[in-house]
């Protein structure tokens, strides 16, 4: 019996002139967990693409079972046994749970024949894996946790016996995330062969068998996981040493710089977001608000940035009044020295068809520093970008190139630069290394720790637990859009997961 | 990956692939060309011949596209803040009352120039309250700018009916149009200019407006890569939620560039009426608004392609007249259907040789190429 799930052999693949994988040799051994783990753009997603029929390989060849295998587009993939669970899930929203799960394998025009093999293929699934998921529920109304098990789900109806899995965790909080280990150790018993991609080394050594790292479109080693460790994983994955800690020594807060008052936000559907949220950020701390993704945060930053309107609530800003309620107008907070970088950079931090320099002044280019009467002084905005190019060192240093044309980890620091260089008061930073490389954090880390020790006060939303436990001086936690506790910074990973999850203030709940 | 193509040299950007497109435009026009039992070839090289052979032609050939540069620069406006407007027909069409009351109030008494001056500043603002009203229900109302601004067109073409009709015509006369303007209502034909090479433009309506449009050529680039208004425009158009973010006042942006819009399709009224009939006739924008989506198109809205590619809609519609009047089998409607032909290659599907285009120039820079992404990263 031929043991290797999957083999590829020379896959190379250019997008014009970015060569996103170079040569890539891999074999998947069958009924393994295996990682696959690179930074951002390293040719990961481009990989497993190409592995499920969205993108034909240049050159390369593909093995499936030791069988030389054609993947033309996902349906090859599906006949060929191999299931994806994606990212962002491909899920119909008001489809229930069974009408996704048949969605693209009906069988025949009339549905009820289908529905009824489904339903009990379904169940049979359900027992062999204990992936328990109610095949009526509508699928908006069911947790991400759950979705995520529904794609899962979708897959092995297809009949997949191998599973790709990319960066599965994103979303979930650290208790659904757990679960969704266990389902996988599940299926690897049952003979299946799961591929997980990830950037987040601690699954990796929590779950896999075997690590292939990425970096810059190639594969540049695989280990076993039991005799590896996060940091040759991390020095792989960047090509040199990298400090994982950040180093800061204790804070010494001031004045209240930020407080927010009973602020409630409502989004366009009407449905409350942020409700009857109340908290201070103080100059030289760093108040950290973890939580999972879509529970509030990003309509809390928006709401004391001034771009969406909220329903109640006061917001002072050094003491004076925001009309976060009515006007509050973005250029407005920021001559009043409140400084945002956005948690979505590339729709809202930047325009990518700009060039460098046009970004560095988003926002600030009504400042006269920049024009000539009602002409942009295209001088002065070069040579202050060429400044910021350098003190941050953006790569490449040049400050006419399109902002699309940057890695990740740079566009986040043209942002950056501009809302730093500034020297605000205030600064509000929502999810600062998202999408960006390993080498490229440290810097943002420390920059964002430089800002404290300057006597800011940093506001900083993170869906990273790790990220907010080693930077923030304080963490409070958000949960269906209001504030469930307030914790120290190192108070354990299990405590907080509970308070993400929603579990109610353990500490008050026993009083 | 976030970046399925990879860039290209600027000359490939904006010459090859609109060149390519253009040439796959006139070959499937070439069959219809052959499908009605004509040559094309000859047809070719009639159209050529009658735009570009002889003084006249030329002249004829840069009237039309004195027309179109306005109202190509017209969409191009509204297309860098993300706005379609398709009013520019309706726009140049009421933007002629602009032109015609002041030519005919002044033209007995003022110099020509100060009557130009008068009816640049009357067409540029009755163009832009017509594109107002649009841009505002837009901003403040969220109805749809392509809904409207066709809308305003159909209003446009009954209310200038109206008003020439029961207005303007003077008493006695049969036509729908009004008196004819005295001499300093008409603006001085550019013969000096085909004396200077040589050439005879007879009687080609050919006038000072296409040196207007050049201007506002510049003026358009001036105002949208150098101004702060520009760069307010341009974020709109690239990314509405970086522009709140910015905190850029959006209605505001949209209003303001939808009057702009409005005043450059307006100022088109002047060339067929100060400098052409001399009198404000029924239908004298002709479909010059039109044509504008597709110069604005071809021209991947910047002036330096606005400019070439409205003398290219100038060409088709003078030699396209020469071709109906040689091959009779050839109606002018061909000119429509070429017309569409390069809205859907130019337009529509500008990105249909551009994986192939990039995969061509990948291959060829391949080391070079290899070098600078590393350098990027």
């Amino acid at each position: 019996m031929n043991d290797i799930a999957i083999e590829l052999k020379g896959i190379d693949k250019k997008f014009g002139l970015v060569h996103a994988n170079k040569n890539i040799n891999l074999s998947v051994r069958k009924g393994t967990i295996h990682g696959i783990i690179g930074e951002n753009g390293a040719g990961k997603s481009t990989l497993m693409s190409i592995l499920y029929g969205f993108y034909q390989a240049d050159n390369g060849d593909i093995f499936v079972d030791g069988r030389k295998t054609v993947i033309r587009d996902p349906n090859a993939a599906i006949a060929a046994g191999i299931g994806m669970v994606h990212q962002h899930f491909m899920l119909v929203e008001n489809f229930t749970v069974l009408e996704n799960i048949m969605l693209g394998a009906e069988e025949s025009q009339i549905l009820n024949a289908g529905i009824t093999k489904a339903r009990q293929e379904l169940k049979r699934l359900e027992q062999e894996y204990e992936l328990e998921v109610d095949p009526d529920a509508i699928i908006e109304e069911l947790p991400v946790g759950l979705q995520q098990r529904v794609e899962i789900l979708k897959a092995l109806y297809r009949g997949a016996e191998i599973l790709i899995l990319d960066e599965p965790t994103g979303v979930l909080t650290p208790a659904e995330a757990d679960h969704l280990f266990r389902i996988l150790e599940q299926l690897k018993e049952q003979g299946k062969t799961i591929l997980l991609i990830t950037h987040k080394l601690r699954e990796i050594m929590a779950v896999t068998d075997e690590v292939s790292v990425m970096r810059r479109g190639e594969m540049v080693a695989t280990r076993t996981t039991a005799e590896t460790s996060v940091e040759e994983l991390a020095e792989l994955m960047v090509g040199r040493h990298v400090l994982l800690h950040v180093e800061k020594g204790p804070a010494s807060p001031g004045e209240v710089m930020l407080s927010v008052e009973n602020l409630t936000v409502r989004d366009s559907r009407g449905v409350d977001m942020v409700r009857n949220v109340s908290f201070n950020v103080r100059a030289g701390e760093i108040v950290g608000i973890a939580g999972v993704a879509g529970n509030g945060q990003s309509e809390l930053l928006q709401a004391i940035s001034g771009i969406r309107r909220a329903v109640t609530g006061k917001v002072l800003l050094q003491g004076e009044p925001i009309h976060v309620t009515g006007k509050a107008d973005p250029s407005e907070l920021r001559h009043r020295g409140l400084a945002h970088v956005p948690e979505d950079r590339q729709h809202m931090g930047l325009v990518l068809k700009f060039d460098e320099s046009e970004n560095s002044i988003l926002g600030y280019h009504d400042d006269p520093k920049y024009l000539k009467g009602m002409f942009l002084d295209i001088d002065a905005i070069r040579k202050d970008a060429t400044n910021k190019i350098e003190k941050y060192d953006i790569r490449p240093p040049n400050p006419r190139l399109k902002t699309a044309n940057f890695s990740g980890g740079n566009q986040q620091k043209i942002v950056l630069a501009r809302e730093m260089e500034r020297d605000p008061a205030v600064l509000v930073i929502g999810q600062p290394t998202r999408g960006v490389d390993v080498g490229a954090i440290e810097f943002i880390h420390k920059r964002i720790i430089e800002m404290r020790d300057a006597g800011k006060a940093v506001l900083l939303v993170s869906v990273e637990l790790d990220e907010i436990r080693s930077l923030a001086d304080r963490v409070l936690v958000m949960f269906d859009g209001r504030i469930v506790g307030e914790r120290a910074p190192d108070t354990s990973e299990g405590e907080l997961g509970l308070l993400m999850a929603g579990v109610e203030d353990t500490k008050e709940a026993a009083q | 990956m976030s970046v399925p193509y990879a860039k290209l040299p600027a000359w490939v950007d904006y010459g090859l692939i609109p060149l390519i497109n253009l040439a796959v435009a006139f070959a499937v026009a070439g069959l219809v060309v052959l499908a009605v039992g004509e040559s094309p070839v000859r047809a070719a090289g009639l159209m050529i011949q009658g735009a570009f052979g002889y003084g006249e032609g030329i002249g004829f050939t840069l009237y039309y596209a004195t027309n179109f540069i306005f109202t190509g620069l017209a969409v191009a406006v509204a297309f860098h803040c993300g706005l379609f407007n398709i009013g520019g027909e309706g726009q140049a069409y009421v933007a002629g009352l602009g032109v015609a009351l002041p030519c005919l109030w002044l033209d007995q008494f003022a110099p020509w120039y100060l009557v130009f001056l008068a009816a640049i500043v009357g067409s540029a603002l009755a163009g832009a309250a017509w594109a107002l009203i649009p841009g505002w229900l837009q901003a403040k109302r969220g109805s749809h700018v392509v809904i409207t601004t066709i809308m305003f067109n159909f209003i446009a073409s009954s209310l200038m009916v109206y008003v020439l009709v029961d207005v303007l015509k003077p008493a006695g006369s049969m036509a729908p149009q009004t008196r004819a303007f005295a001499e300093s209502g008409q603006l001085p034909r550019l013969d000096w200019m085909f004396s200077w090479a040589g050439v005879d433009m007879g009687g080609a309506p050919f006038n000072l407006s296409f040196l207007l449009a050049l201007v506002m050529a510049g003026v358009v680039w001036a105002v949208i890569w150098r101004t702060r208004l520009g760069y307010e425009i341009r974020t709109m158009g690239h990314s509405p939620r970086a522009a709140a973010y910015a905190g850029i006042r959006q209605s505001r942006i949209i209003i303001i560039t939808m009057m702009m819009s409005g005043a450059l399709a307006g100022m088109m009224a002047l060339n067929p009426i100060m400098g052409d009939q001399h009198r404000m006739q029924l239908d004298f924008v002709g479909g010059a608004g039109f044509v504008g989506i597709a110069v604005a198109l071809m021209g991947r809205s910047h002036p330096v392609g606005i400019v070439p590619a409205a003398i290219l809609f100038g060409m088709l519609y003078q030699g396209g007249a020469e071709i109906s009047f040689e091959m009779p089998q050839i109606s002018r409607d061909m000119i429509t259907i070429i017309q569409g032909l390069v809205i859907l290659f130019a337009g529509a599907l500008e990105n249909m040789f551009r994986p192939a285009i990039t995969a061509f120039f990948a291959t060829l820079g391949g080391a070079r190429a290899d070098k600078s992404i590393a350098a990027a990263e």
